[in-house]
């Protein structure tokens, strides 16, 4: 009888369906292909104008039917599309019947809403005027695009999950969190199984200018594809994106019992808030080297048994200097023989999708045996000393990958993931 | 008793009444409180606004005020005196080794350049690039972080240095019922020992109140206790600005530093119910709490006329003393359970209950032992904790 707790004597979480959509394509296949042959996502912005826009590129999934839809459609398609493939993979038919945790952006009403209520009528002005018209629109789905429960409703809905669905947010690190819930809910012991998906469709020209303003995007439009420089001197920032990933996380009890396939297991997760800034790390790193630490003690496992880092990685200055440090903290001499890429390099920078999709492909290093590159490390920063991939994607045996997610407003979340039980 | 028993150690709330747990209880307590409103702001929606606040009690760096809108700045505030009440609050192990769930929505908007860009758009057609041409030289830069949901528990853990993790649950009251309900879960299987948990909601801005109106949910028309809006204009929700947090600890860590707890959070039940069902959802939540043990229920209700309706069917069925506090402080959104747990907590503390607030709420004379707090979303989600003296 195999064993089916961890070191501290809880249920085993294991993955048993995966789903993924991203720029490069809908469902794994199409992902994993365009991935591990190097392919970049990114491409024109097309869906605004870029007029007075510094960066004109994007990671957009404009290929979808609620593509031109706004925030809260494209990001409830990008999560139904990653889930039912997840849910189609693990063989878990009719309902899904366990929690369901979704990363996803905060919404707001769109302004293709407001400049349609501001038409409505000639009285008063700004808000005044918005909100005098406000109730004409019940019935329609502006008031459901501006519920940020709504999208989790439908989900469970879609999907038959059971309880309240948990709909969160730790910036770029949400993703992660999004498992993390599962995994914890999976330990307690309150379900066999948790639905965890990370979806944002929120590239919006008014986003796009806010992380403009805050001077966090790459402004190298000439050659889209060539942007996103996760770890070279010359990154200048990220790539905005959009994307869904969705696990179908299960006890290992549970998924042998009804004999479906375990495609990998989530052995462990840590976390630290940091209190240095909004935006910036604390200068020493501590924090993010407290959740890498967090995340190997909670799996069991010691540094020396990761054979692969799915970086963070986002191309700005900022990032990936402190991404190595926490790296170089906790690895020591190591690091340096540690492959270490980030999926950014082709796919941009998805936001609250962001911890899931690359879970997602941190899982898929493991079953398929090929670690997918960094791509456009022409220049690399020679004081990040890390062995990122480049270019082209390396066949390796991987059993244990820890994947990283930072965010704005303090948010370190670490993940370990391993193909065989710990 | 176990050594995992999720206690209640600490209160901070906010809102039209005042601030801390002491002040509410003192004017509750008193009876015959006048509900404080502005109905001529955002006429015809009155909103409950909020007392004077003087930030830097708890936010002591002006350079972290400027960093934040009023929603942030007044949870963060909140968080401070919940910290403070449960002594932890100077204590840098204890903050640092803390866990954090925060119910958020939005941050206010610029409403000044969104006023300029919707005038702009009378006026020519191409509105998109109307929008990059305005947005890209009149946003103030930072305002983004001031609105991201995330941003109230990162400014929290700048401010108290909490940082242990950080979670921003989203959803209106339901990510209130599920902040809480987690970070007890957290605590009664082992997962954390101390927890920092609540939310924030400032209604004083227009943006905010489309939230509601866009649904046809806002009360017009004179002020009216939350069970008395039925037939009245408008959806029956009166907002108010306001802001719950609460420190909940393990028994065994309580006692490891010898707290006293206002009560002990013995269950919360939550639920997704359809809106044509919720009457009995609400049966089998108050059923799944025991709420027939409750000597008191906290209610949260919003006033919005159907969950409203169906919380005081089963409510009256039952024949429970209700407090129904937003008719005090109107609905203050992902605050709104942990509000309803707060003062559920302070009158199982006290041991009794305050008098009604409106002519609907009978008398409770008796000693409070435990209490139920309800939040039953204005248009999804709701929850019902059952909160029982400590000992």
């Amino acid at each position: 009888m195999a064993k089916l707790t961890d070191h501290l004597g809880r249920p085993i979480v294991a993955v048993t369906g995966i789903g993924v959509v991203t720029s490069l394509g809908v469902d794994k296949r199409d992902n994993w292909g365009a991935l591990t042959a190097g392919r970049s996502g990114i491409h024109p912005i097309t869906r605004f104008p870029v007029d007075h826009l510094n960066t004109r590129i994007s990671g957009m999934v404009d290929f979808l039917s609620s593509s031109s839809q706004g925030a809260s459609a494209l990001t409830y398609e990008l999560a139904e599309l990653a889930a039912a493939e997840a849910i189609g993979q693990s063989g878990i038919s009719g309902d899904f019947r366990g929690p369901l945790f979704l990363a996803s952006p905060p919404v707001e009403l769109s302004w293709q809403s407001r400049f349609a209520m501001y038409g409505q009528s000639d009285e008063a002005e700004g808000y005044a005027r918005l909100l005098a018209v406000a109730h004409k629109q019940n019935g329609t789905d502006v008031f459901s695009s501006v519920m940020f429960g709504a999208v989790a409703d439908r989900l469970a809905d879609r999907f038959g999950a059971v309880g309240l669905p948990i709909t969160l947010s730790t910036a770029c690190a949400s993703g992660a969190t999004a498992i993390q819930l599962g995994v914890e809910a999976i330990r307690r012991g309150e379900s066999d199984r948790a639905l965890a998906i990370g979806a944002d469709g929120s590239a919006t020209s008014e986003a796009l200018i806010r992380f403009s303003l805050l001077s966090a995007l790459s402004t190298q439009n000439d050659v889209p594809e060539k942007a996103s420089k996760p770890f070279s001197k010359d990154r200048d920032g990220f790539v905005l994106a959009e994307g869904g990933a969705a696990l179908v996380l299960e006890s290992l009890e549970s998924a042998r019992a009804r004999g479906a396939t375990v495609l990998g297991i989530l052995a462990g997760c840590g976390e630290r808030a940091d209190d240095f800034h909004r935006t910036r790390s604390k200068p020493d790193g501590s924090p993010a080297i407290a959740a890498v630490r967090a995340a190997l003690a909670d799996s069991g496992l010691s540094d020396d048994q990761i054979d692969y880092v799915n970086a963070h990685g986002t191309s700005t200055p900022e990032n990936d200097k402190m991404e190595h440090l926490s790296l170089s903290t906790v690895f020591g001499e190591r690091v340096r023989s540690i492959p270490i890429s980030s999926n950014k390099s082709m796919i941009g920078h998805t936001l609250s999708a962001a911890g899931a999709v690359e879970a997602a492909f941190s899982l898929m290093t493991m079953l398929e045996g090929v670690i997918p590159p960094t791509i456009n490390y022409d220049h690399p920063d020679p004081a990040i000393d890390l062995d990122v991939v480049p270019h082209r994607s390396r066949t390796a045996e991987v059993s244990a990958v820890l994947s990283n997610s930072f965010g704005f407003g303090g948010q370190n979340t670490c993940l370990v993931m391993t193909r065989e039980p710990v | 008793m176990s050594a995992h028993d999720v206690l209640i150690t600490g209160i901070g709330i906010v809102s039209s009444l005042g601030e801390g747990a002491e002040t509410h209880w003192n004017v509750l307590a008193a009876g015959g409180v006048e509900p404080r409103i502005d109905s001529e702001r955002y006429a015809p929606f009155t909103i409950h606004p909020l007392p004077e606040i003087d930030w830097s009690r708890q936010i002591p760096k002006r350079g972290d005020q400027r960093q934040m809108e009023t929603w942030q700045r007044l949870g963060t505030y909140t968080a401070g005196l919940a910290l403070e009440d449960a002594g932890i609050k100077d204590d840098d192990a204890l903050c640092a080794s803390m866990d954090m769930v925060v119910a958020a929505g939005g941050g206010e908007r610029d409403e000044a350049v969104d006023a300029s860009i919707l005038a702009a758009s009378r006026a020519r057609r191409d509105h998109e690039v109307l929008l990059n041409e305005k947005l890209t030289t009149e946003l103030r830069p930072t305002l983004f972080l001031a609105q991201l949901a995330n941003l109230l528990a990162g400014n929290i853990s700048i401010v108290h240095k909490v940082t242990g993790s950080s979670r921003t649950f989203m959803g209106e009251e339901g990510s209130g019922v599920s902040a809480i309900a987690t970070a007890a879960a957290r605590i009664r299987s082992g997962q954390a020992t101390h927890m920092l948990v609540g939310g924030a909601f400032q209604t004083e801005h227009p943006d905010m109140l489309l939230g509601y109106e866009v649904g046809g949910y806002l009360h017009r028309g004179p002020h009216a206790p939350v069970w008395k809006r039925k037939g009245s204009a408008g959806g029956g929700l009166v907002s108010g600005s306001g802001s719950a947090f609460l420190v909940l600890e393990s028994r065994e860590h309580a006692a490891s530093r010898g707290r006293r707890a206002y009560g002990r959070l013995v269950s919360v039940a939550q639920g997704r119910a359809k809106r044509d069902d919720l009457e009995a959802a609400i049966e089998g939540m108050y059923a799944q709490v025991q709420g027939d043990d409750a000597d008191i229920v906290i209610s949260g209700a919003s006033g919005a006329h159907a969950a409203t309706s169906a919380e005081k069917a089963v409510l009256d069925r039952h024949g429970a003393a209700v407090r129904a506090f937003s008719t005090l402080t109107g609905h203050i959104r992902e605050a709104q359970f942990p509000f309803a747990v707060a003062l559920a907590a302070l009158a199982v503390g006290q041991g009794k209950a305050f008098p009604p607030l409106g002519p609907s709420e009978k008398q409770a004379d008796g000693t409070v032992k435990s209490a139920l707090a309800t939040a039953i979303g204005y248009h999804f989600f709701e929850g019902v904790a059952h909160i029982a003296a400590a000992e």
